[in-house]
């Protein structure tokens, strides 16, 4: 009634109540239609089928590391290190553990079957991603000590020249660096004694 | 308000064009009508650089885009090759690097004008507004373009700005590989960032240009003195009685500042055209190389303040992320600047001695923070940099305050010369 009314007030038979209907039923119909063109575009910026594909994983013989050599593979582009550690580093990593944020791996930084010290299947072969838990930085591999420019019980370990984060020789992050938390562990496995797949976890494991 | 059809009754040429597109009452109401305070000073040359400077940018990229390949194989060779065997293709990519550096001293410059005498204050808000958003999308131009020549310095520059999308709790990890394209930066990410420095972020500068000078043009410039020149008309004219016509006064006094800028300019350019390591980093001459980090990762100079503030910033609670936050809300602050500033008075000329003195505190931490943010991490410079991000933020709180606990100079009615 009331929409009668001021449709003769105004003298245009204009219905308010009718256009308000049909201005939002629009409206809303054009909104749908924006949600669902905006889908491809923000899809189209995933990673492609090809960016996928190179992410398979990567085998690596390792039978010419000598013990003490670090060797950079890359998986999915990033730096991956095989690290092939002495006893003497690999004692080392205990002397360490009060001077670590997370010396017991409590963040969610490796796979379960990687555990202790030596965040490795086997304690001397050490596979890690050698990005800056910071800001993806690659850090530099100081296994020299005593080095008392990083640290003055340094046992060596990686050094982030990017903005000074330092990690122990099993990727665990120091206290008070920019870095929050231990290095990444990568899902790997290993073939035979000399041959790592990097990207695949252990059959067993699986 | 009914459109009336070239209300100046021109004839002719002019005539036929008025009666359909506006081109003499624009000429008038934005040039030769468009009233300024006669008392602008030496800061007042900013902004009209940037303007130089932004046409300096399009005109450059529109031909370096001519010779430049945005595809990881290709992209660095690319540069090398408008660099020596592109005739003349070393200027025109200098004037480019150059200019983006310029642009952002220009800016910098504008923005502290602006800040010294309260042309951020009612009713000038969204001018400032409009500023801080072309700020944003400069900077975004400027990572852009840093990352294009795909050297070393592009890719580790811009493998740790897109990981400050991954301290994000939960959505992080995902985001960053959204935004990459990839699980790293590589070619998608290349050319997506290619896209944007040419047609999004250009785009987007160009319109907020133009929101910024029609905002400014509908409430008038600012001055020196922060005083109101529309109170005083010509009560026959209606002219302002301290303005001065846009054209020809200040486009003649700005053609001077043109002058000397360019001279610096092509200085630059000619003789130090890498900015002695600043402007174009050393380690961009090698092309980039996803297994080695350069053993020291400095930002382009003009994000050295904020860059400062991330790495003083410590992680907490297993995470990266306080540091992004401080370093986004330093530039996010700005935005808030006309709210903050409860001075009842515009200009520093007038404002008392605590205000005058923590201005230039702040404009002396800036060029710290700045400085500190391109050298290697050492303790004293951490030290510096997280006194230096407290004092940045407190300035802009401070700046509610200020007025009560200081004498301001009575404001004068006119503009004094």
């Amino acid at each position: 009634m009331s929409t009668q009314s001021v449709a003769n007030a105004t003298g245009s038979g204009v219905d308010p109540g009718r256009r308000r209907f049909l201005t939002l039923a629009t409206s809303g119909v054009a909104a749908v239609g924006v949600g669902f063109v905006a889908w491809p575009f923000l899809a189209s910026l995933k990673p492609s089928e090809r960016a996928k594909a190179l992410g398979a994983p990567v085998t690596q013989d390792i039978s010419l590391l000598e013990p003490g050599q670090k060797l950079n593979v890359a998986w999915r582009g990033k730096p991956v290190w095989i690290v092939k550690r002495t006893p003497e580093m690999i004692a080392g990593l205990a002397q360490v553990k009060g001077e670590l944020a997370d010396p017991e791996n409590e963040q969610p930084q490796q796979p379960d079957y990687i555990k202790g010290d030596a965040r490795a299947i086997k304690p001397e072969i050490l596979v890690m991603i050698g990005s800056c838990t910071h800001l993806g930085c690659s850090p530099t591999f100081r296994p020299d000590h005593p080095a008392p420019e990083i640290a003055a019980n340094w046992q060596g370990g990686f050094y982030c020249p990017c903005h000074g984060s330092k990690f122990d020789l099993s990727g665990r992050v120091y206290k008070n660096v920019p870095a929050p938390i231990n290095l990444k562990v990568p899902p790997y496995r290993f073939e035979n004694d000399t041959t790592i797949v990097i990207g695949e976890d252990p059959v067993a494991a699986a | 308000m009914a459109i009336v059809p070239n209300p100046y009754k021109t004839t002719g040429i002019m005539g036929w064009i008025d009666d359909r597109f506006p081109a003499t009452k624009l000429w008038k109401d934005h040039l030769t009508e468009y009233y300024a305070p006669k008392n602008f000073n030496f800061w007042y040359y900013f902004g009209s650089l940037a303007l130089l400077v932004l046409v300096n940018q399009l005109i450059t990229g529109i031909w370096l885009a001519m010779h430049y390949k945005p595809d990881a194989k290709l992209a660095f060779d690319s540069v090398e090759y408008i660099m020596r065997d592109v005739p003349w293709g070393n200027i025109l990519r200098y004037m480019h690097s150059t200019g983006a550096s310029a642009f952002f001293l220009v800016v910098y410059l504008h923005m502290f004008r602006g800040l010294l005498y309260g042309s951020h204050k009612k009713p000038r808000e969204l001018i400032w507004i409009f500023g801080c958003l072309i700020y944003l999308v400069l900077m975004a131009e400027g990572f852009c373009g840093y990352v294009l020549p795909w050297g070393q310095m592009s890719y580790w520059g811009a493998n740790v700005i897109f990981n400050l999308f991954g301290t994000i709790p939960f959505i992080g990890p995902d985001l960053v590989i959204w935004i990459q394209g990839d699980y790293i930066p590589s070619d998608a990410t290349l050319s997506r960032l290619f896209s944007l420095h040419v047609v999004f972020l250009p785009f987007a500068l160009v319109g907020l240009v133009i929101a910024h000078l029609i905002a400014l043009h509908e409430v008038g410039s600012n001055n020196p003195d922060g005083v109101d020149i529309k109170k005083f008309k010509d009560p026959v004219t209606h002219i302002p009685l301290d303005g001065i016509g846009f054209h020809p006064y200040y486009t003649v006094k700005d053609i001077v500042g043109v002058c000397v800028f360019l001279i610096l300019f092509v200085a630059v350019i000619c003789f130090a055209p890498d900015g002695g390591g600043y402007f174009l980093e050393k380690p961009n001459f090698q092309e980039a190389n996803p297994l080695v980090t350069p053993e020291h990762i400095a930002p382009a100079w003009y994000f050295g303040a904020f860059y400062a503030m991330l790495r003083a910033t410590p992680s907490m609670f297993s995470s990266a992320l306080p540091g992004v936050i401080v370093m986004f809300g330093a530039v996010l602050i700005l935005f808030l600047l006309p709210w903050l500033d409860k001075n009842p008075v515009k200009s520093i000329r007038y404002k008392g001695m605590v205000t005058k003195v923590a201005t230039m505190v702040f404009a002396a931490d800036f060029v710290m923070l700045n400085y500190v943010g391109l050298q290697p991490v050492s303790s004293l410079f951490t030290v510096l940099s997280q006194i230096g991000t407290i004092y940045y933020f407190v300035f802009f709180i401070g700046l509610m305050f200020f007025h009560k606990f200081e004498k301001s100079k009575p404001v004068p009615e006119r503009v004094t010369s």
